[in-house]
């Protein structure tokens, strides 16, 4: 009998808003410890939440982008727990009338693409951050996060298989970066996946017993982390035995996942709507305002960029990975560019600078115009490749324009026929040996000419050049 | 002249002090001169803040030698109630567990008394968390009644209407749940309004039951009653269910035509559940309505008889919540044996709240419950709007809405503490208000034979607290005898 998985994802996203969700507090949590606190966010006696209307903004955009519907009329509720990261000893979340419903999710996986339903979206406060790293048995609370708003993203159980997951939380990362709505770091905690996952015979309809893996730090490990549970279920079940409903917390250096709490401990959280709160009411006017305000998201940007510039799908996709490096491509080739060479050298050099210094296209010091100016320099011969490699680094490091770093360094390239065959002239006469072996029919000696007479020209020889004076020569 | 200025009203004491006839410092230390005269009967005072009142006074009478116009409360001597969060002292809400807690920050409706230059002379005493309808649940001290000092004043304001009787503050700020301004009010023989539920705002208002709860203020004639509610209503941009909505000049309200006014008698209000000696004096101020040109109408509010039940559930579930937060974890206490997370919560929590907020958290807790939650809550908000509409359809008939306050005048110390049911129904009539989130309000009577005071309460529509202004004044100007001051010194 072969085995099913069933899969669904729950992400918490912190929405990128200037103050807390319901407080006036800063959002920033690198401050020292409990700084950016308020009686609000503290829970402190008499304090009351109001709702920060940013929030809802990116939350209906974020609802919008994943194809839901937005509620007309929606409520906060408290879901009631002790815990002391909880300052009130109840969490300001979204119960029964979630503020967006009913969406999905459009992933691409092993060269298809799938439709991952999204159930709802709702808006609800981040917990303080308990430390128990303080010595002497003490336990600290950092209350800066406290009120940080979140919003939960719960898919329907369509995921079936580790990688769809890893491709979910790729594509959802992908649009809420697009939608500018949270930095989507989990190694911070600023998007944080569970994965709901149970085994049925293939075929069957009704769900098997699910578990719930908890506090994974990255994708890569969520992808780990259900490969191992699902193999952990399977062979459970193929012994004979029964998958027991819990929470399981993933450990990433074992590689394996364990059990954290049982079903029977449960909580029960006595959900009632929050009385401090008046319902969140969107008409058509607020949800077609935040519509026009929605960028292109990264599905149709892809799709235009092939139909537009003639990308292959590789290239649409490695561009589009992010809103801010799909917009540098484009303005690179609004800058007169081939888009295709464009794309060439923007996914594999710049790129390449980019990862070394660990920095973002934003903080790029090589502008878009830049980068266009420096391709034309190729295209009209000024320069060949390989030096045009040479001033994008020297670019990249001092953001100079690519005219005056070769000026200065006198890069152009020697396109002059008489000072070419004079340099040929030269390394024929100087390397006898090589020459008799080439001809006796050693074509690979041709590259080793070609290497001498460009060192000969400190690399600025043009190459097509080198290459037809030196057959000529050598030919002779 | 100081002699009698514990005596004065809010109003005259203003006038005066605006216009330089008196200082405030010289009312206030008359006022501290009486609380130090009778505060050893009386006991309303928590927290006596007499430097506070002195500097606040004397900033107070600065303002008006800089012949700069002072506040519309200007040098009125005001006591807080115990659950209004303050900077200044502590904010205890009568509790243990609150016994050290000194708020960081003003509730909004101390703020805006204090812009308005008013006094603070102190806090006052009320039930524990506002649970209560005797004060005798304060963890503190009883609060005694000042028309008889064997009797209760009343709660959860007890401490602020004993304290406006008793002439030891000129007014009184109280929050109201289910009758916890009226109700003291009627006991103490003095006017107590609840306003519309969103027409001041609860920053700052430890929190019993959010839905329900309201500030309002205390006081000994209803002017003063409007001069406070300019002061303290409005929108707060810290509030989200307070309305946005204009405040009218609730003292223009005061004409004392009723002319053509309808006032409703709902008939569950008289049924044998209402002691005889209420009745006659309700009866006979309906009839000074009647006698000056009112027109008096019956209606109905037939789902009155589930009104306790309804509030028992709601202010017990949304109060489970609120009171979470007391966990000995950021402030309160702490149990100092509690050795682990879980301990801590219990052992706290069970140490420092006394039996009925134990009482009225686990009721909470259990109708909120899984399996529960739709029997108890779901059906209870359900009757809350039933409730509601008994009113909308009575009101399509009257204006005003006349009955009791109470069902009994002040009782002795002990005669309903063991009962906690038979307490419940002290708010019998009051209770409704706050779920029709209605503006209410509670006016001297008359005393009954034994000297203690009756009070008629009026209910108005939503945001109409000016109707219910001009009718208790009209009432409190026509009623044809002095209520008389309180036989204690």
């Amino acid at each position: 009998m072969d085995y099913e998985a069933v899969i669904g994802m729950e992400v918490h996203v912190e929405i990128n808003s200037k103050s807390k969700v319901f407080c006036s507090c800063p959002t920033d949590f690198h401050a020292p410890p409990n700084t950016n606190v308020c009686p609000i966010c503290l829970g402190m006696p008499g304090a009351l939440p109001v709702l920060n209307r940013d929030m809802v903004n990116k939350s209906i955009a974020v609802g919008l982008a994943l194809g839901c519907k937005i509620s007309r009329w929606s409520k906060m509720d408290r879901k009631n727990y002790f815990y002391p990261d909880l300052a009130k000893n109840y969490q300001i979340s979204q119960y029964d009338l979630p503020l967006c419903d009913n969406g999905a999710l459009e992933i691409e996986v092993d060269g298809g693409s799938k439709r991952i339903g999204i159930t709802r979206a709702h808006m609800e406060e981040d917990t303080a951050r308990n430390t128990h790293a303080l010595g002497g048995g003490q336990s600290g609370i950092d209350f800066n996060r406290s009120g940080v708003p979140l919003l939960e993203i719960v898919t329907e159980p369509d995921i079936r298989s580790a990688r769809e997951a890893h491709a979910y939380l790729t594509a959802l990362k992908q649009i809420l970066q697009y939608l500018d709505v949270s930095d989507c770091n989990m190694e911070e905690g600023s998007l944080r996946a569970e994965a709901n996952i149970s085994l049925r015979p293939k075929g069957h309809a009704e769900f098997g017993v699910k578990t719930e893996v908890k506090n994974v730090a990255s994708f890569s490990g969520v992808q780990k982390a259900i490969e191992f549970e699902i193999a952990r279920q399977e062979q459970v079940l193929r012994s004979g035995g029964v998958i027991i409903q819990e929470t399981r917390g993933w450990d990433a250096d074992r590689g394996i996942t364990f059990s954290q709490r049982k079903k029977e401990s449960a909580h029960d959280y006595r959900y009632f709507p929050e009385p401090d709160l008046p319902p969140i009411v969107v008409d058509d006017a607020w949800e077609q305002r935040i519509r026009h305000q929605l960028p292109e998201l990264p599905m149709a940007r892809k799709q235009r960029l092939e139909a537009q510039y003639g990308l292959s799908g590789y290239d649409a996709h490695v561009i589009t990975l992010s809103r801010n490096f799909a917009d540098y491509y484009e303005k690179v080739v609004a800058s007169g560019a081939d888009p295709k060479k464009a794309a060439n050298w923007l996914t594999v050099e710049l790129q390449a600078l980019l990862s070394e210094a660990k920095a973002e296209i934003t903080a790029c010091r090589v502008a878009p115009d830049a980068l266009a100016a420096l391709l034309k320099l190729i295209d009209t011969g000024e320069i060949n490749g390989k030096i045009a490699k040479e001033v994008l680094a020297e670019m990249f490091t001092s953001g100079q324009s690519p005219d005056s770093i070769v000026q200065e360094k006198g890069l152009n390239q020697i396109s002059d026929t008489g000072a070419i065959e004079d340099a040929v002239k030269q390394v024929i006469g100087a390397s006898p040996n090589q020459v008799a072996q080439y001809k006796e029919g050693k074509e690979k000696v041709f590259g080793y000419f070609v290497g001498q007479v460009m060192k000969a020209t400190q690399g600025k020889g043009n190459p097509q050049l080198v290459n037809e004076i030196l057959r000529r020569e050598l030919g002779r | 002249m100081t002699l009698d200025w514990h005596w004065k009203s809010a109003r005259e004491i203003r006038d005066a002090v605006q216009s330089g006839a008196v200082s405030a410092l010289d009312v206030t230390e008359a006022y501290l001169r009486r609380i130090d005269a009778v505060e050893d009967k009386v006991d309303a005072y928590t927290q006596r803040w007499n430097d506070t009142a002195r500097s606040m006074a004397t900033k107070v009478d600065e303002k008006v030698r800089r012949g700069e116009t002072a506040g519309p409360l200007a040098g009125v001597p005001v006591a807080l109630k115990e659950l209004l969060c303050t900077r200044t002292g502590k904010t205890t809400c009568a509790s243990k567990m609150l016994e050290n807690f000194r708020s960081p920050y003003d509730a909004t409706v101390v703020r805006r008394l204090e812009e308005a230059d008013a006094v603070f002379l102190g806090k006052v005493n009320m039930d524990e968390f506002a649970m209560g309808s005797s004060t005798e649940n304060s963890a503190i001290k009883p609060t005694r009644n000042p028309w008889n000092l064997r009797c209760v004043p009343g709660g959860s304001s007890g401490g602020s209407a004993a304290a406006v009787s008793a002439g030891e503050c000129a007014l009184s700020l109280g929050s109201d749940t289910g009758g916890s301004i009226r109700q003291p009010a009627c006991l103490c023989g003095c006017v107590g309004i609840k306003p519309t539920y969103g027409r001041v705002s609860r920053y700052g208002l430890v929190a019993f039951a959010s839905s329900l709860d309201q500030v309002g203020p205390l006081t000994r004639t209803v002017e003063d009653a409007a001069l406070t509610l300019n002061v303290i209503c409005g929108r707060d941009a810290m509030d989200a269910t307070s309305a946005d909505l204009p405040v009218p000049d609730f003292t223009a309200a005061l004409t004392g035509d009723i002319r053509g006014l309808r006032i409703g008698l709902p008939k569950e209000y008289f049924t044998d559940a209402l002691s005889d000696q209420m009745r006659e004096k309700i009866e006979a101020a309906i009839e000074v309505f009647r006698d000056h040109g009112a027109t008096i109408v019956d209606v109905s509010l037939p789902c009155s008889e589930y009104a306790i039940a309804v509030y028992y559930i709601i202010c017990t579930a949304e109060a489970s919540a609120n009171l979470a937060r007391f966990d000995g974890v950021r402030y309160g206490f702490r149990h100092p044996e509690a050795k682990t997370m879980q301990e801590m919560y219990v052992m706290s929590k069970s140490a420092a709240f006394g039996p009925e907020v134990r009482r009225r958290i686990m009721l909470g807790t259990y109708v909120l419950s899984s399996g529960y939650y739709d029997a108890y809550y779901l059906k209870a908000q359900k009757v809350r709007r039933l409730i509601k509409k008994d009113f909308d359809a009575a009101f399509e008939q009257c204006d005003v809405i006349a009955g009791p306050t109470s069902p009994t005048p002040s009782f002795e110390f002990g005669a309903k503490s063991d009962n906690p049911l038979e307490m419940y129904l002290s708010d019998i009539y009051t209770i409704s208000v706050n779920l029709a989130t209605l503006p209410g309000m509670s006016v001297p009577c008359g005393l009954t034979e034994a000297g203690l005071p009756v009070g008629l309460q009026l209910m108005a529509r939503p945001f109409e607290e000016e109707t219910l202004l001009r009718a208790a004044h009209f009432y409190e100007q026509n009623r044809g005898f002095d209520m008389g001051r309180p036989p204690v010194a």
